[in-house]
């Protein structure tokens, strides 16, 4: 039982996920300012927004459930 | 990354780049690390198969709807959008809510308090040997079928709008699964399950917010599909149910109403142990009422990544899909329709997202057939058929190697579907066969003590039996459509919906008839296991927001209030 509290809430790989995922299409986004991809509404800049949209839902999620704060 | 790239073929819809290569193995890579990382919690039958009993609503909850999205299930109900219009979000929403409710507040007390480890097994409890391995049997086979078919589903929309090879996608994708559910069993199941829940969401959320920007809103979005498909009407889910010839499914909405909302929608959300096993993972009886509450309003508003890109890509398109059987070289199907969006709003980055969302409720949908399929063999027909009273360790022991059986056999199933074609079909129409009479079983079993073990088995022979008949007196001679699906112009999903209906009405006539002629058990085995005999502990000391039945009423409320809105 103890050692099952001890386990890492999923919402922290949640956290780790979107903030990974996040990094990396914000990089993409910003990559692409100058060369905007033959998308639609590419002028949008979706990238960017939804990218940085993911880093703070991450980082949210990554430290309210970090390990050892013991929420399951 | 050079070998995925050189998997990739010449004839695509989309060209994924190498940031999007990152995206995608980076989730392949992270699924199995969460998988090792959960092995050393999976020691016992009770944490390997019930995930320790120890999850919250919320998590269970989440786990509870994703099993069922996988991504066939995205692409598939995107596709029927196109073709339907909205009347296919009556999938997500009469076909589901009542029923996911009711399993919630009124079925998992009996489920839950039983201790069962699943619903074969809540049926040997109250019925016997004979309806429990009846169940086990066909759930188990049905389920290895379903998983080896929809691999191979996925893995041919992997070679349409990647290019990627079939044998890899089957390959890579199952083996990835079998690692991380024979690791830590339906702890690891669960813990990617809500994971692949966020993926899914927020790979393929941009899909409707671009679309509606695009068309000017909702009302732009309806006047542009009228332009495209004058005198047809895609956008109200009611109001076309009049007659079958009034709407493009060939429905009426007896069908929805009795055939998809009390039957079938009962009977997959409250029997389909694919489903229940996720809610048995709570951690008390509360969590596993809340659960199916809480997946109730993702599975409402799942329509809005899935429904929506439909009617978006009727609005938008430069093309016009076709059927699968039709479509001519260079054309594009119904199902194409989802991808086909995410290729026209993403690019790199976002389109790496949104291929490993596709990918992640494939795995989902194979994480959880393969843990169910664990579970029924190693409990419901392994210990009680083969190997009774061995060590708790054996059975984990075993429910690990049968993990990596049922994928290695779920294979073989995809590379039997590519072989025929038209099994897909049927096997997508057995799995049908065994869950509505299925309900009638359950639900006879929990309301009414006086059903025997008899008319529980013989119920549910006589339904899938009568389920079985019916499908195939339908397909072979179309004369049979006007009779059980009450009318010549009945399509196939209409077909679908009157089958269901007609085998659990045959369940539960037999079984009733049965239970008069044969002798009941008596009350003292009774005792957790039906409604009369079963004391559910009452909630007066739990706070009015903290209520299942609460929250169940304003999912209700919801489901009717967006039933008007779109009528």
């Amino acid at each position: 039982m103890s050692e099952k509290n001890a386990i890492i809430p999923v919402w922290f790989f949640v956290g780790v996920l979107f903030l990974v995922y996040g990094v990396l299409i914000l990089a993409s986004g910003l990559a692409e300012l100058s060369h905007p991809p033959a998308t639609v509404l590419a002028e949008l800049h979706a990238p960017v927004w939804w990218g940085a949209i993911l880093i703070v839902l991450g980082a949210i999620y990554c430290l309210a459930f970090r390990p050892g704060r013991n929420k399951a | 990354m050079n070998l995925l790239l050189a998997w990739a073929g010449t004839s695509r819809m989309v060209h994924l780049s190498a940031i999007d290569l990152i995206i995608v193995v980076f989730y392949f890579l992270f699924v199995l690390l969460i998988g090792f990382y959960l092995k050393k919690f999976a020691k016992t039958g009770e944490d390997f198969f019930m995930a320790g009993r120890e999850m919250t609503a919320w998590v269970a909850g989440l786990a509870f709807v994703s099993a069922n999205l996988g991504s066939l299930e995205l692409l598939g109900w995107a596709g029927s959008a196109y073709q339907y219009g909205i009347l296919a979000a009556h999938w997500y929403w009469i076909g589901a809510i009542p029923a996911m409710l009711f399993l919630g507040l009124v079925m998992m007390p009996f489920y839950y308090i039983s201790k069962t480890h699943s619903v074969p097994g809540y049926l040997q409890l109250r019925y016997g040997t004979a309806a429990s391995g009846l169940s086990a049997v066909t759930f188990a086979v049905m389920t290895i079928l379903m998983s080896g078919v929809n691999m191979y589903a996925m893995a041919v929309v992997m070679k349409v709008v990647l290019g990627w090879d079939i044998n890899f996608s089957i390959f890579v994708s199952s083996i990835t699964v079998a690692v991380y559910v024979a690791a830590g069993g339906l702890f690891s199941a669960i813990f990617n399950e809500v994971l692949q829940f966020f993926l899914i969401w927020f790979g393929a959320l941009l899909i409707p917010i671009l679309g509606l920007i695009e068309t000017g809103g909702w009302n732009g979005m309806v006047a542009r599909i009228q332009a495209n498909f004058p005198n047809q009407d895609f956008t109200h889910m009611w109001r076309t149910l009049g007659h079958f010839k009034d709407n493009p499914m060939g429905m009426h909405w007896t069908g929805i109403v009795f055939g998809l909302g009390a039957v079938q929608a009962m009977g997959y959300w409250t029997t389909d142990f694919l489903v229940v096993q996720r809610v048995l993972s709570a951690k008390d009886i509360r969590s596993a009422k809340l659960a199916p509450v809480i997946g109730s309003f993702f599975k409402m508003a799942v329509p809005l990544i899935v429904i929506l890109p439909g009617l978006l890509g009727l609005a938008v398109l430069p093309m016009h899909l076709v059927p699968a059987h039709e479509a001519l070289a260079g054309q594009y199907t119904y199902n194409d329709v989802l991808p086909l969006m995410l290729a026209r709003y993403c690019g790199p980055g976002l389109l790496g997202l949104g291929i490993t969302a596709l990918v992640a409720g494939f795995m989902a949908g194979m994480a959880g057939n393969v843990s169910a399929f664990a579970t029924v063999w190693t409990y419901d027909l392994y210990r009680p058929f083969i190997k009774k009273d061995a060590p708790d360790s054996h059975y984990v022991s075993m429910g690990r190697w049968c993990t990596l059986i049922g994928v290695f056999v779920s294979i073989g199933t995809a590379y039997l579907a590519m072989g025929f074609a038209s099994i897909m079909d049927y096997v997508q129409a057995l799995f049908g066969f065994f869950i509505a009479p299925l309900f009638g079983t359950v639900l006879l079993g929990m309301l009414w003590k006086r059903v025997t073990p008899a008319a529980g088995f013989l119920g549910l022979l006589a339904g899938t039996t009568a389920s079985i008949s019916i499908f195939f007196a339908m397909k072979f001679d179309p004369k049979w459509i006007a009779v059980f699906a009450l009318s010549p112009d009945a399509k196939g999903l209409a077909q679908d919906m009157y089958q269901s209906l007609w085998s659990c009405v045959t369940c539960v006539i037999v079984t009733v008839l049965v239970t008069m002629v044969t002798k009941p058990k008596p009350d003292s085995e009774l005792h957790g296991l039906v409604y009369s005999l079963t004391d559910v502990a009452h909630e007066q000391h739990t706070s009015l927001l903290h209520r299942p039945v609460l929250w169940g009423a304003v999912a209700l409320v919801t489901l009717i209030v967006l039933q008007i809105i779109f009528w």
